[in-house]
This record gives C-alpha cells, structure tokens and sequence, in this order.
C-alpha cells in the first residue's frame, strides 16, 4: 500500500500535510467547482490510505513518533500516535470519505451559498482533528483542540442568518472560553506536577496528588473540554444544530464532540492513570455527573420535536457514556469507552445523513411532519432505524458492543449509580426513537416515493452497513481498543 | 521657612502650574500652567548649585568656591525642551481654533462626540 | 573603526536622515531618504545585538568624556532587544508608510511627516542606548514633540485635540520624570546610571529616593499608558496617520516599558519595593485593573483602531505584569509579550490602516463583509487579532504562558486564572471584529473596495508571518527575552 522508503514519520507527516494540501487546492480550485469537490475526495482517499498504512503498523506493535518544533523550553509540538488515538483518526478518516460524498449531495441539492469556504474549513478541521488524535503531549493536544474550534466556527455560522450568527457566539465562547479558563491551567497545572507534558500509559501524575486536589485537576480537565457537552457546558451542541446537515454529522457527531471525550479519555489513561485515578476515588463524582448528563440529555430528547435537536441531546447523552466509562476508571470501562467512540461515530453520523436527507428531499425538519415517510423515502428511513437501534443498544447495530462493556464495567465495580443511569436511558433512548419509526413506517403516506439525491443515499447506506459490519465483524477496533491500557 | 525657601518656592511653582493644568479648561491657560510646571524643575535643578559667595568655574588662583556648572548646562537643555513644547502646543491651540472655532476643552468634546456618530467619511476627505 | 563607533550611529543615522527629509521637502525624496535610513539603523542595531550577544556589556563614551562629565552610552542585552525590535518595526513601518501616507497626507507635508518619523525613531531608539539619566529625558522629549506633530497630521480634526492632549499629559510625564532624575542628582551627584547604581548603595533608605522613585515611576507610567494613566491613547492611536499609528503602537510604549525597568531593576534594585511604597503590588493591581477594564471597554467600541487602541492599554498590562512579577520567568514573559505584542499589533495597525486605505473609513459598521473583498488584508487583521486572545500557535500564547509561570513561581496562582480569563475579554472584541468583516454581507463600501496594494500587504504579512512563526518556534525570541530578564535581575549581561 505504500511507497518504499515511506517510513512511520513520514507516513505520520502525510496523515496531517494532505488534509492541509486539500484545504489549499480546495481554496485555489473554488472557481472550478468539480475540480474542487476532486480535490476533497481525493484528500479524503488518499488520507484514508495514509491512515490505513499508519494503522496496519500500530496494530503490528509500531508507535510512530514526529517531533514537528520546539514552541519554548516544555513546550514541544510533537505527535505519537498509540491505539487510542489511531482508532480516532481511522473513524474520522473513514468517515471523511462518505461525509464529503454526502456534502457534495447535500450543498448542491440544497443549492447552499460559498461552498468553498465550505469545503476549505472542513479540511481544516480533519486537519486538526488528524493532529488532535495524533498528539504527543498535552500542549500538542491544546493546540489542535482550539484549532478545532476556531476552524469549525465559520461552519457552523454558515447560513449567516442572525440565529446562526448568536449560535455562533455560543458555540465559541463556550469551547474557547472553557479550554482557556479552566483546561489551559489544568495543563500548566499538570505540567508543574509532573514536569512533562507527555503522555504515558499508566499516567505521568503518579502519586503526587492527593484525592481533592486529583478530583479537582480532573474536573477542569473535563470540563475544560466542554466539547465533550457534559452538563452544564452542553448548550452549545444543540446551538450548533443550525448548521448545514453534514457539519452536524461529521463534525457534531464524529471530529469535535469526539475530541472532547477523546481529550477526557486520553487524560484518564496517559495522564492520570486509570489505576491511580481508580485508587483513589477521585473521579467518583465524575460517575454522578456523567450519569446525571445522560440521563436529563435523554429527558430533554424525548420532548424535543426539532429532529436534529432530537439527536443534539441524543448525542449529548452519548457522550457522557463514555465520560462515564473514563470515570469508572477500569481497563474493561476504558475498552468500552473506545469502542463507543468508533460505534456511536458511524450511528450517529447515519442518522444525521438520515435527517439531511429528509430535508433535501421534503424539507421537513421536525418529527412532527415525518409521517409516513419511510414508505416514500425506504433507503434513507430504513438506515436511519439500524442507527436509531445501534442508540438505544441493541444487536445487531454497534452501540450494542461498547453499551455491553460499560455496563460490564459497571456492575464489576458494582457501581449501581452508572448501571441504573444506563439502564434508565436505554428506555428513554427506546421512547424517543421508536416513535420517530413508527410515525415513518406506520402511518401513511402523504405522497409517492422521492428519495434523496443519489450520493446522499449511498452514503448513508454505507455508513448504516457500517453501522451492522462493526457489530458483526469488530475485530480490528477491539483490538486496537484492547491495546490501550496493554500499552 | 527660610530654610528651605528655594525648595518651598519649586514645590509652589509646580503645585500651582500642575493646578492650572488640570482646573483650567482654556487651552492656553492649560499649556500657561505647564510651562509654570516645567519652570518648576529648572529651580529644582539650578537652586542647590548655588553657593553664597561662589563664582563661576574658573580654574585658577583665588576662585577656590565656584558653583556646579552641569545643572546650569542641564537646564539650558530643558528649557529649549520647554520652548519647544509650548511652541508646539501653541501651534496647535491655532489649528484647533481654526477647525473647531474655540479652544474651550468642554466645547471641543461636544463637537468631537457629535463627529463620533457621523457615518463614515469617503477617502481622502481630510 | 565603524565597528567602535555602532552605539553612536544607531542615533546618528536617523537622526541625519531626519535632517535630510526636511531639507529634500520632496515627499518621494524623504521617503527614500527614512527608507534607507531606517535599514542602515537596523543593520546597526542587529550588529550591535550580535556583538552584545558575543561580547557582553558596550559602553561608548560620546566625545570621549568620562561618564563623570560626559554621556555613555551603554547597550546591554535589554537595550540590543528594544533597540532590535524598534529598528525593524521603523523599517518595516517606511515600507508601508509610502502608499499609506499619500493617500491620508496633503503632498506639500508628506516630507514632514518623514522627517518626524525619523526624529521619533531616533528619540525612542536614544532611550534605549542611552546609560545617562538626563540624556534619557531629551530623547524622551525628542520622540514625543515627533510624536505629538505625527499625530496632529492625521486627517481628521480630532487628530489636533487627540495630539493637543497628549501633549500636555506627555509633559507631565516627561516632567515628573525629570524631577525624579533631579532628586536622585541631587543625591548622588551624578546623572549616569553605573554610577548611580554604584554611589546609592550607600544611601539606602533615604527619603528622597523613596520620593525620586515615586516621581519616575509615575512619569513613566503616563508615558507607557499604564492603567489608569492611559486617557491620552485612544484617541492618539485612533486619530494618527495609519502610519505613524504603526510606529507607534509598535514601539513608543515599549521603549516608556523599557525605561520603567530600567529603573525598576537597575537602578533601585532587584527588590523593587522601595520604603514604604509597595511597587510591586501597586504594579500588579494596576496591571490586572488595564487587563480587564479597558479590554472591556473596547468591547463596545465602533471604531476598529480604538478597540485595537483599548487592547493595547489592556495588553500593556500584562507586560507591566511581567515586570511586577520580578521573577526570571515572569520576567522573560513580560518582555517577551512586549516583543510580541509590537509585532501582532503592527500587523493589525497595518491590516486597518490598509483597510482605510481602500475604504476610507475604520468604522465596523462600514465594514461589514470586507473580508471578501479584502482577503489577505483581514486575514492579516485575524492572525493579530488570534495573537491578541492569545491563542495557541500564534506567539501571544507563548508570552501568557510564560506569565502564568511566573504568577505560579510566584505563588500568585489566582494571578494565572485572572491572566487566562482576561484573554476572553480579547476573544470578544476580536471575535466582534471578526463576524462584521468576514461574515456579514459585503455592505456597500466593502463592495466597491480591492485588495491593498503590494506595498502594504508585504510589511504586514512580515508581521503576521512573524507572529505565527514565534508561536511556533519562539526560541529566538524568548533567548533574547530570557538574557535581557537576567540582565535585568542583576545577572550577567
């Protein structure tokens, strides 16, 4: 697959230039439309391949390193990339593929305004999400986390409207406003403790904190990472809803929201350690909070009647299972998480495909108006039921699997809080999506059969056979997922 | 009181033009006051150079007490410094006059607020 | 044999030109003339940095007096960084200043205007290299009656209040410092600072030097713009030509920053609290107050070059901070931001004064959707405006984070939470800044404008590429920063 003399630095440097040669094409092609969506496509392919090889090496053992420079004195940009990360990058690659397929659909079908900034921020953000799941040390990850944020922003403004606009400000000041105030001193903090900023399996704080003061470092770490949406620093998920439908699939349910629980999960087990953290008792409280978000994010979706708001707070309640995972602070807990991660990606990107679709296709946004329209719009309905069955946890859709560890994980550490939350939000998870499929399927249909544009149909199609592969064939994320407390 | 005469005569000057600097809202007054302020340091400077009974510095038999040449030298800098500044400041109350039609701080600030909410100027507008 | 004689021609050259411009009275002839003057005194200053940086200490007699009588010049690794920064900033500011200047100057004052430019550049830069007390003030006074006139030639009528106030509270400043200077001459007998240094180790505790650095401190402090002494900037910054904004908020207050740690440090000591007065926690309240309030206030400002105006008071503060700190590490914080913020706020003083260029206006309400027409100019505008919030990658994080180890060194942890959550006050007023000119619809000035002219994007981009560049790699200038801070505490130079 690849060139010889391609050795793991060089692949590793690949994986972040050829998002950011895309960004460049695509900005220099904006007067020749389809050579600028080539430019996308071909990006995203060849970062896939890139990403491949890179994974091919990590499963064989390989931990490629790249120091990029030196900022200051402890300040390095540098990039190592170890099975938690490579998982991240491999979803978000993946998925890069069959999103800009989908925003190909989706931009001209609706016939959307200044698609070359469009394109050029989403490549920015797989730049910084490639950089973000490949960060070598704290600093490296700050870095990108913001990038993230700030390259994200004229997307989700997009439509220019005064709601975009505020939903705009919302969206910035609480991401920025939180890693500034409290996960920027987290990490001076850490840095002061521990004297790196690297990451280490097994955690680099050791024993040098005391319980109150661990549970308090860990709480600016999670919610300096507001994008990780743990109540009460969630409100700017569901603001960000206005944005164009494949903003909100790929970036709000896969690359930012999943940086957020990534930079959480990756601080549990490189910087704290998940056994000093689970010796201690210092992230119990987490255990309550991500609870707690799960299931009132559950109660907000069951009233919601806005579909993408619906699946705002789903994804909100999501998240915090994995937050829960990292707060339960076992290798089985951690796996979960991971194949959470990978699972709920390809779910909840299907069902975002699935709402995008009904609205270039119908223009119906809300719950209230779909009717019938699984009989008119099969393919596109018919995915969005194996992501909706892969929420609420059960086979043969994904989310059964990291649903199943953390449980696991829960009950092993009889932990009754975590079982009881999960347990009550896999009802509600039941109550708020059923209904949206038996509305679609069951009652009739007020007009005959339209699906949506060609490439947005295959796309979901894929990520929902997607959505049945992980579950029926997960070995490779297992592994990878397996490999991250191993070391 | 005598004692200090010279240190009191400085804190005076510089009390009283820094007073009419800040109270007064004539512009010419204002820079009257900053001169009076500035004057203040020459004295501050020159006064314990003097000596009673000394001369200039000659070098030479029977000129044993002489004053310290270098604050004299000091202040003749200073108070080109000074010219300049009240030359300039002057200049300026002038150009103000003829834009504004008065050097009154207060009248000035009206005008400045009401050119504040006036739209944007057309280029090369000066 | 020019070699020996560096310190001297780093105020020569300008100086010379600035007598050049005046005579020549041709605006292109001047402008050729601050050109080249500006590059030959950069070469001088970053010769004189090399030989500092190799050397140490250069001490240069003018006349060959000894320092008892005459004046010596002293460059030290502080004085090499200033005179550095200053010098490229002028350079870079006369590339920019020719196409700016003909379009907001009437022609028969352009040569003026170099002619002050010059004259400004060679007062700041005397600060600098100067080690006399005295001398210190006339080129005080050189660059600020520069200044004053550079102001009074902007276009709009508030220029001459704007520059008519400066003036006076300029005096002021230059005055209270000069009656500081006196109390210490009176004390010591001598106006150079070595010695200075040497003869008030005997007088510790006395009185008139409690009063002599009381004096200074406050002089220099209405110089610098500290809180709440900063009445006189806004409008100064906002009212100048584009120009001479640039050069201005590049460099006059970090020069006032330089001579306030000179005295700081060098002369009164490392233990800069003196008798009864705290300087330290007077300087860090101060500080923390120009972070946030006047960042605040630019939140609610209309006009692009006041808001950047407040920030610079704001940013100000974090650079007294540093100093405040008086640690090594806080040190090299506050005098790297001061390199750093010359830098970004060049950039964005270039990116709005090209933007008054084409537009003619610095309103934000005129400006909507400018960036469209204007790509490269308001992205210049953004990258500064990133390093003001001092987002990481951009050199302004690399300074904060150096202060936030210098507030924990000193075991000032609230101090570090307080420099992070300033920083949001910067991601506001840049962030209102950002959605007019990017993402509202091209108002009707936006429209009809075009891409700045070369000439001004190529100083500016230098700037911006400057300042991503040092947030990236920021070795050389926290080097510099780092070896000034220890000359400062009283290490080797």
């Amino acid at each position: 697959m690849t060139a010889p003399g391609f050795g793991d630095p060089q692949l590793l440097a690949l994986s972040l230039a050829l998002p950011a040669l895309a960004t460049l094409a695509i900005a220099l092609l904006g007067r020749w439309p389809n050579l600028r969506e080539t430019a996308t496509l071909l990006g995203a392919g060849l970062l896939f391949a890139t990403v491949m090889a890179l994974l091919a090496r990590v499963l064989a053992g390989a931990r490629p390193e790249l120091h990029l420079a030196s900022v200051a004195p402890g300040l390095e940009l540098a990039l190592r990339i170890d099975p938690l990360g490579m998982l991240f990058a491999a979803v978000a690659s993946t998925l890069w593929i069959v999103n800009s397929l989908y925003s190909i659909g989706y931009m001209r079908g609706n016939d959307e305004p200044r698609q070359t900034p469009f394109y050029a921020c989403f490549a920015i953000a797989i730049f910084a999400t490639m950089g973000l799941a490949f960060s070598g040390n704290l600093f490296t990850l700050f870095v990108f986390y913001e990038l993230l944020s700030l390259s994200t922003y004229p997307l989700v403004t997009h439509k220019r409207s005064p709601t975009a606009m505020r939903a705009g400000r919302v969206y910035l000041l609480t991401l920025i406003g939180a890693s500034m105030v409290l996960l920027l001193p987290a990490i001076v903090w850490t840095g002061m403790i521990a004297g790196t900023l690297d990451f280490r399996t097994g955690g680099i704080l050791g024993d040098k904190l005391g319980p109150v003061a661990l549970a308090l470092l860990l709480a600016m770490f999670v919610f300096g990472a507001a994008k990780a949406a743990v109540m009460p620093l969630h409100r700017w998920l569901p603001a960000a809803m206005v944005a164009p439908t494949p903003v909100s699939a790929l970036l709000h349910a896969v690359a930012v929201v999943k940086a957020g629980v990534f930079t959480i999960l990756k601080v549990v087990v490189s910087v704290f350690g998940i056994e000093t953290l689970a010796q201690s008792g210092a992230s119990q409280w987490l255990v309550y909070a991500a609870g707690f978000t799960i299931v009132a994010a559950s109660f907000v979706a069951l009233r919601a009647d806005d579909l993408k708001r619906r699946l705002a707070y789903s994804t909100v309640g999501q998240l915090s299972y994995v937050v829960l995972a990292a707060a339960l602070a076992s290798p089985v807990a951690v796996l979960g998480a991971a194949l959470h991660i990978a699972a709920h990606a390809v779910s909840k990107i299907t069902l975002f495909f699935g709402a995008g679709a009904v609205y270039t296709a119908e223009h119906v946004t809300k719950v209230s108006e779909m009717d019938g329209i699984g009989r008119r719009m099969p393919w596109t309905m018919g995915a969005f039921a194996i992501g909706a069955l892969s929420m609420i946890g059960l086979p043969p859709a994904a989310g059964f699997l990291g649903k199943w560890f953390i449980l696991d994980a829960a009950t092993g550490a009889t932990d009754w809080v975590a079982v009881a939350a999960i347990a009550l939000s896999t009802v509600l998870n039941a109550a708020y999506f059923l209904p949206i499929l038996i509305r679609a399927f069951l009652r009739p249909a007020n007009g005959p059969r339209k699906e949506a544009p060609l490439p947005m149909v295959i796309a979901l199609t894929a990520t929902a056979a997607g959505t049945v592969l992980l579950f029926l064939l997960p070995g490779v994320p297992y592994r990878l997922a397996s490999m991250i407390v191993g070391g | 009181m005598t004692a200090h005469f010279s240190q009191s005569a400085t804190i005076l000057l510089m009390v009283a033009g820094l007073y009419i600097v800040i109270a007064r809202g004539n512009m010419v007054k204002k820079l009257i006051g900053l001169s009076m302020f500035q004057s203040s340091v020459y004295l501050l400077y020159i006064l314990p150079g003097k000596l009673i009974g000394g001369t200039a510095p000659i070098l030479g038999a029977g000129y044993s007490v002489y004053a310290n040449p270098l604050p004299h030298v000091l202040i003749l800098t200073a108070i080109v410094v000074g010219v300049a500044t009240l030359a300039l400041g002057l200049t300026l109350v002038v150009r103000i006059k003829e834009a504004f039609g008065t050097i009154e701080e207060d009248e000035i600030a009206g005008d400045m607020r009401s050119d504040g909410s006036k739209p944007g100027r057309g280029r090369k507008s000066a | 044999m020019i070699a020996s004689h560096l310190p001297v021609l780093l105020i020569i050259v300008p100086l010379l030109g600035a007598v050049l411009a005046a005579l020549s009275r041709h605006g292109f002839v001047a402008w050729l003339v601050a050109l080249l003057a500006s590059a030959a005194t950069m070469a001088v200053a970053f010769a004189l940095l090399w030989r500092v940086q190799a050397e140490g200490l250069i001490s240069y007699r003018i006349g060959g007096w000894a320092p008892e009588l005459g004046i010596e010049y002293r460059i030290d690794a502080v004085s090499a960084f200033i005179v550095v920064l200053v010098s490229a900033i002028a350079f870079l500011t006369m590339i920019y200043a020719r196409r700016s200047v003909l379009a907001e100057i009437s022609a028969e004052r352009v040569a003026w205007f170099y002619t002050m430019l010059l004259l400004c550049v060679a007062g700041l830069l005397g600060i600098a290299a100067t080690g006399d007390a005295f001398n210190a003030f006339v080129f005080l006074e050189v660059s600020s009656l520069a200044t004053y006139t550079l102001i009074a030639l902007g276009r709009d009528r508030r220029a001459l209040v704007a520059a008519y106030q400066y003036l006076i509270v300029g005096t002021i400043g230059a005055t209270l410092y000069v009656i500081g200077v006196g109390l210490i001459y009176l004390s010591t007998g001598t106006l150079n600072i070595g010695l200075i240094v040497e003869r008030l180790a005997s007088l510790q505790g006395s009185r008139a030097l409690t009063v002599a650095e009381a004096f200074i401190v406050v002089g220099i402090a209405l110089k610098l713009a500290l809180f709440p002494l900063h009445a006189w900037l806004p409008n100064a910054y906002a009212y100048a030509p584009s120009a001479a904004t640039v050069l201005l908020a590049s460099t006059a207050t970090k020069v006032a920053v330089y001579l306030l740690a000179r005295y700081l440090f060098t002369v009164f000591g490392g233990d800069i609290d003196v008798g009864a007065i705290p300087i330290s926690a007077i300087l860090i309240g101060l500080s923390v107050a120009a972070m946030f309030i006047p960042s605040a206030a630019a939140i609610f400002q209309n006009d692009v070059k006041r808001i950047l105006a407040l920030s610079s008071v704001g940013q100000i503060g974090y650079i007294t901070l540093g100093l405040a700190l008086a640690n090594q590490t806080g040190l090299t914080g506050g005098l790297l931001h001061l390199f750093n913020h010359a830098l970004m706020k060049g950039a964005a003083f270039m990116a709005i004064g090209a933007v008054v260029y084409r537009a003619g206006t610095a309103r934000l309400d005129d400006l909507s959707g400018i960036g469209r027409t204007m790509p490269w100019t308001v992205a210049a505008l953004t990258i500064a405006g990133l390093a003001l919030i001092g987002v990481p990658g951009t050199s302004g994080f690399v300074s904060k984070y150096y202060l936030i180890l210098g507030a924990l060194e000193a075991g000032l942890g609230w101090l570090a939470i307080l420099i992070v959550a300033s920083s949001l006050l910067a991601v506001l007023y840049v962030g209102r800044i950002v959605e007019v000119v990017w993402f509202r619809e091209p108002a009707a000035v936006a429209r009809e404008c075009r891409e700045a002219p070369l000439e001004l994007l190529l100083p500016m981009w230098i700037l911006a590429g400057a300042t991503i560049w040092f947030g990236i790699d920021a070795e050389w200038p926290v080097g510099l920063a780092a070896s000034a801070a220890r000359v400062l505490l009283g290490g080797a130079p």
